[in-house]
């Protein structure tokens, strides 16, 4: 055997490995025993009775691409790429029910399941587990952080969808007749739909080449001072795109409110209930409804 | 900057830029009653369409003109105010009070139409 420089290294001192060497065994190990673990943490999310809402079979299919994801972003550290993926993922989970904590729960699942691999695998060695540790725990962690992110950020953008559904829904501008539009208003008018309401409104405005609008607020059980400004705003605003407004149904307590708050009412154009302003409208047209028979 | 101001009958019609400056809207605002009295012109409409911002300075020359030019027994209607525009203004509380509007060229002179029926 040759010798180095008179001297010989003793058997147990290894060289220490790069942290990315260490990364790419242990992926080799993930990839290598990929079915048994994926298997393992199937049973495991079972077990916790996470992931209800979907079948077996659909665990499955879904287990299989996030261990792979799961083990691409450990060799990768692509997790630009892995937050999209959790968003994709979220966006398709999402409308089946799954929840926040579902998701966390499997992931950190995961996470323990291979942990538990490598604990196996390397317990006969303790000092390289701790390597292998040191370079699995980070990456591991920002794992389960970046889908759990992933997962909240979809779930905010879907809700902040269905908000602006459910504002747009509730406040239809509608035209009549030509030149007329109806703005029915039900339910409680915050300031920031009310704020909506009078973007539609203005927008509707142009769009229809409207000279008469009519806003009719009998569904509308309470208004406080924000909502009564922007509501005598909405009427300035019409007429500088040269609509006349009328509000019609203001219940005795809103009357009040106005009243009581100081709204200049001389700037608003109001009469009782929406027949009555829809008659005023037209006559504001120039229209003259006619009765010609009895109803059948 | 030159405004352009077009003639149409007895209507004046003056296009308004995107980016007045206090400079120039001090000078429209004598240019235009000049041009009433030149022209014996019984209306003008100013066209706002392209402007996407009205400050305070811009809505009370505006107001300025109109009183003047009905000093001189003529019609003002502004025309064009975008729907945006319209909505940040009234929150700066400028109304355009005392001001016609409507809503472009084509309704401000059906607007001047009817008016100018009614009154003959």
């Amino acid at each position: 055997m040759a010798k180095r420089d008179g001297a010989s290294l003793p058997p147990e001192v290894k060289q220490t490995e790069e942290p990315s060497e260490l990364l790419r065994e242990l992926v080799a190990h993930l990839r290598q025993n990929r079915t048994q673990l994926r298997e393992e943490w199937v049973v495991r999310i079972t077990e916790t009775r996470l992931l209800t809402a979907m079948t077996k079979e659909e665990i499955f299919a879904e287990a299989t691409s996030v261990y792979d994801s799961y083990v691409e972003a450990l060799e990768t550290e692509a997790f630009e790429a892995l937050q999209a993926y959790a968003r994709n993922l979220s966006e398709r989970i999402i409308p089946r029910g799954v929840e926040t904590h579902e998701v966390v729960g499997i992931v950190l699942l995961l996470r323990d399941v291979l942990a538990r691999s490598l604990f196996a695998k390397y317990q006969n060695d303790f000092k390289k587990l701790n390597r292998i540790l040191d370079a699995y725990e980070p990456a591991a962690n920002r794992i389960a952080n970046t889908v759990a992110v992933g997962f909240v950020q979809e779930r905010e953008r879907v809700i902040r969808q269905q908000q602006e559904a459910i504002r747009e829904l509730s406040t239809p501008v509608l035209q009549v007749r030509e030149r007329l539009l109806i703005l029915p208003i039900i339910g409680v008018i915050d300031p920031q739909r009310a704020r909506q309401l009078t973007e539609q409104l203005l927008r509707g405005i142009r769009t229809n080449r409207a000279k008469v609008v009519v806003i009719d607020i009998t569904g509308v059980a309470a208004m406080d001072l924000t909502v009564a400004n922007n509501l005598v705003q909405t009427v300035e605003a019409s007429r500088l795109l040269g609509a006349t407004v009328i509000v019609t149904g203001l219940s005795p307590e809103i009357a009040q409110t106005l009243v009581t708050i100081g709204v200049d009412l001389g700037k608003m154009n109001t009469v009782g209930d929406l027949q009555g302003g829809i008659e005023q409208a037209e006559r504001l047209l120039g229209y003259k409804v006619e009765k010609l028979a009895e109803p059948r | 900057m030159e405004v352009p101001i077009l003639k149409q009958g007895a209507v004046l019609i003056a296009t308004f830029q995107a980016a007045l400056s206090d400079a120039d809207l001090n000078q429209l605002r004598m240019g235009l009653v000049q041009q009433v009295v030149k022209f014996r012109s019984r209306a003008v409409i100013v066209d706002v369409t392209a402007m996407d911002v009205m400050d305070s300075f811009a809505s009370r020359t505006l107001r300025e003109i109109a009183h003047m030019i009905r000093l001189r027994g003529a019609e003002t209607v502004i025309v064009g105010i975008q729907p945006e525009v319209a909505f940040a203004m009234v929150q700066l509380g400028l109304t355009l009070e005392g001001v016609a509007t409507a809503l472009d060229l084509e309704e401000g002179l059906a607007y001047l139409n009817e008016k100018f029926k009614t009154t003959n």
